[in-house]
């Protein structure tokens, strides 16, 4: 197995950001560590945030579990992070404009055509018209993994609806709740203004038919949604209405929203559906969840939807591989961030060598989320390997692999004491106008020791993630 | 306001006040029920509380033609199925209270919830050791302390006007149906109105309402027929009148008239209500007769719930 890079010691040295909270984290009695876990746990029921992240289903009644061993960038550490996700939030949606325009890098033979324009997430309907500022994707989520001092991989990239940032908020206001001392003894930056960056966001792209103050909305699927509460959450704090489709609906060349007061005409839509259920006249036809004739009003600048329809074909994991090139294409800058190297099982030779190393890559489907239909090489069984196999063999369009990465260790609480845990992280890049990354994100952990899954349906859990400020 | 929002609020105060109904009917009832069998007449207590409640019909389909007490209380209280039983309502509300729990504070929030809590809690209670004042008390601390959450703490906007009219379009509903009760636990003959078992059962319904002491000091003396109609459906000072809720959804509607700088066919349905309660005596209701008239106060009532839809609440508005 290969060397994990632990956050918090090196050579038996604590790593400096962390200097600040060892002697809060082994001075801690047991019995006091029980006493705040199970407060936390209380906190988060009382607000009501339980819910699945990234889509992952389960009942809308469950609570992630949180550690409160925070995680923490260094000012430096965070400063290079910062410049290459935002890097990397500009190129993908350079990228966006470009495929549903001209399709520069197309035919610059950077990228070849096919893996563009059919995909599966490709939307016809989305070509052709600019939105406004030229943002398709407004929330960027970024999921990275960490190897060493200095090495970041961009696992893959959320362009759609990226969801848990609650989470990053919610565990925030916990740890400053329960344990309000370490933010007077530590300089670490606030992530509250999230929200307020958001609506922000939101407001610098409204449509070109807008007058006046615009008027946003979060559009939800409904509270039987397994991320009903962050929908509540964000529009509690930026003060908007959270609407669902049969709320909205489309006359002349406006979108309207039902209010006590009559109609009232709706300017930025930020949903959290996916393409296909927004209009029912122009995606899926059995869709009850979205509003009729909304594309319409969108293609003619009456309404601005957030992230636009066609957003998603920029995370598709097949298009992943290019993000680097995109960067050097549109942006004329190397990369920040680096790619985890991926074989397609789409390429004959690379699904050669797919098929010769199983037990040593990470194999994914293109299109699964939320660590199913994966298959981690070097912890699996020979029968799952063999299994996997046939899969690929019989559709190797579906699958693309990775090495298996040394995912750092982040101390976490356990039984007795802490002990290192792999963790991920996952930034929100807002990108409207300006674009802004608020110094924080969602520190998922594989709680189960020596597990690299970190998704809450695979006993994940969430830590505060912490940048300090710098002197 | 979203009008899906202004619904949902609307709902999670007539759903508070219906389970508080439903208590007190119970309650009403038992009380009933505890008088003597003088031979003769109907003991029909459990039975008119059915009818009053207006799930006669589901309650025959579930448990047959016999209204018995065990089987009345489930039914009223802790069944399910019964779309308005108390366990059904505050399930209600707190379904409400989800949908739009950034309308509301924390307290209220917290208050719905710990009533749903505590309500599954009493289903597992031995039923044996659970009398009917026992059910009643748990629903009404319950709602006092929703309702009190609400009244303290929320925010004086168009919302709280549409959680006031339902509170108040329901408690008509639920006084009146209270009242009318009465009407359907018959006398066992014409001679005995006017005698202590008729003044006993108006006292229960009096008893139902927390409001004996009250009524003893505006009315003092004997209790009869013609006081307890005047102080439960004329009295502005009786918190329960009809005349008090019917203040109370006027109040709130001209609020919304003056918020949204228009008025509305709820608004004058509401003030005609009001309006026909100020013009009306007790002898004119005697005269009307007291359920005829008890039945026309309930359709205006349903009446009115349909306008506040049309009006607010189902976004056709214009």
């Amino acid at each position: 197995m290969p060397e994990y890079f632990n956050e918090m010691y090196q050579g038996g040295e604590v790593r400096p950001p962390y200097k600040g909270i060892e002697g809060w984290a082994s001075d801690m009695p047991v019995d006091l560590r029980g006493m705040k876990q199970s407060e936390a746990e209380r906190l988060f029921r009382r607000i009501g945030i339980t819910f699945a992240v990234y889509g992952e289903g389960g009942s809308p009644d469950r609570l992630i579990p949180f550690d409160m061993f925070p995680r923490i960038f260094a000012a430096d550490e965070w400063d290079r992070l910062e410049r290459g996700i935002k890097q990397r939030a500009r190129a993908l949606n350079c990228f966006l404009a470009d495929v549903y325009d001209r399709g520069e890098m197309i035919r610059a033979g950077r990228i070849p055509g096919h893996l563009v324009y059919r995909n599966d997430a490709y939307e016809i309907a989305a070509t052709g018209f600019l939105p406004p500022q030229g943002i398709f994707s407004h929330i960027v989520g970024i999921d990275l993994v960490r190897t060493g001092p200095d090495d970041f991989f961009v696992l893959e990239d959320n362009c759609r609806t990226p969801s848990g940032v609650s989470y990053m908020l919610e565990n925030r206001e916990i740890m400053m709740r329960m344990f309000p001392q370490l933010f007077h003894e530590n300089r670490i930056a606030p992530v509250e203004t999230y929200p307020a960056l958001l609506k922000r966001t939101f407001d610098s792209v409204a449509p070109k038919k807008c007058e006046g103050e615009p008027r946003v909305v979060i559009l939800t699927p409904g509270h039987f949604n397994s991320a009903y509460y962050e929908h509540s959450f964000l529009a509690d704090m930026m003060g908007v209405e959270l609407v669902e489709g049969s709320d909205l609906f489309v006359e002349g060349d406006f979108c309207w929203m039902r209010t006590t007061e009559g109609p009232r005409r709706v300017d930025v839509i930020y949903r959290r559906l996916d393409d296909g259920f927004i209009d029912p006249l122009c995606f899926r036809p059995d869709s009850m969840l979205g509003v009729p004739g909304l594309m319409n009003v969108y293609r003619s600048g009456g309404v601005t939807i957030c992230s636009a329809p066609g957003a998603g074909v920029a995370d598709d994991k097949a298009i992943y591989t290019y993000v680097p090139e995109m960067v050097r294409f549109y942006l004329g800058e190397e990369p920040i961030l680096k790619n985890v190297p991926t074989w397609q099982c789409a390429r004959d030779d690379e699904c050669k060598y797919v098929l010769e190393n199983l037990a040593d890559l990470v194999v994914k489907e293109v299109h699964g989320s939320g660590g199913y239909g994966m298959l981690v090489g070097p912890k699996s069984t020979r029968d799952e390997i063999a299994f996997f196999r046939t899969k690929i063999e019989e559709n190797p369009h579906n699958y693309i692999a990775q090495p298996t990465l040394a995912l750092s260790t982040c101390p976490t609480f356990v039984d007795e004491g802490f002990a290192p845990r792999h963790v991920d992280l996952r930034p929100y890049c807002l990108v409207g106008k300006e674009i802004n990354l608020v110094p924080g994100g969602l520190t998922r952990v594989a709680l189960t020791e020596g597990s690299l899954v970190v998704n809450s349906s695979q006993g994940g859990g969430v830590k505060d993630t912490w940048v300090l400020a710098g002197r | 306001m979203l009008s899906r929002t202004a619904d949902n609020l609307f709902w999670i105060a007539r759903y508070i006040e219906r389970a508080e109904t439903n208590a007190r009917l119970l309650e009403v009832a038992a009380r009933n029920a505890l008088l003597p069998d003088t031979g003769g007449g109907n003991r029909n207590e459990w039975e008119s509380v059915l009818r009053a409640s207006g799930t006669s019909g589901l309650y025959a389909d579930k448990y047959g033609k016999e209204a018995v007490q065990r089987n009345v209380e489930t039914h009223m209280f802790f069944d399910r199925d019964n779309p308005s039983s108390v366990a059904s309502c505050i399930n209600a509300a707190r379904e409400n209270a989800r949908i739009v729990r950034t309308a509301l504070t924390t307290q209220v929030w917290e208050a719905i919830n710990a009533a749903q809590a505590e309500m599954t809690e009493l289903g597992r209670v031995e039923r044996s050791s659970l009398s009917t004042s026992d059910m009643k008390d748990f629903a009404l601390r319950h709602m006092a302390h929703v309702r009190g959450a609400i009244l303290a703490t929320q925010l004086r906007n168009d919302g709280y006007d549409f959680m006031n009219i339902g509170h108040y379009l329901e408690r008509a509903d639920s006084t009146a149906r209270i009242i009318d009760v009465k009407y359907y636990v018959l006398l066992p003959n014409v001679s005995m109105v006017g005698s202590g078992l008729d003044n006993y059962q108006w006292r229960t319904v009096l008893h139902a309402m927390n409001s004996q002491r009250a009524f003893a000091w505006v009315y003092g003396g004997e209790v009869t027929a013609a006081k307890i109609v005047d102080f439960l459906v004329l009295n502005p000072q009786a918190p329960r009148s009809l005349i008090a809720s019917a203040e109370g959804v006027v109040w709130h509607l001209e609020r919304l008239a003056q918020t949204y700088g228009r008025t509305t066919t709820a608004t004058a349905r509401g003030r005609a209500i009001l309006a026909g309660l100020n013009a009306i005596t007790v002898a004119d209701i005697f005269e009307e007769g007291l359920h005829d008239f008890l039945q026309r106060v309930l359709s205006e009532v349903l009446a009115l719930g349909h306008e506040m839809s049309t009006s607010y609440l189902n976004g056709e508005a214009r």
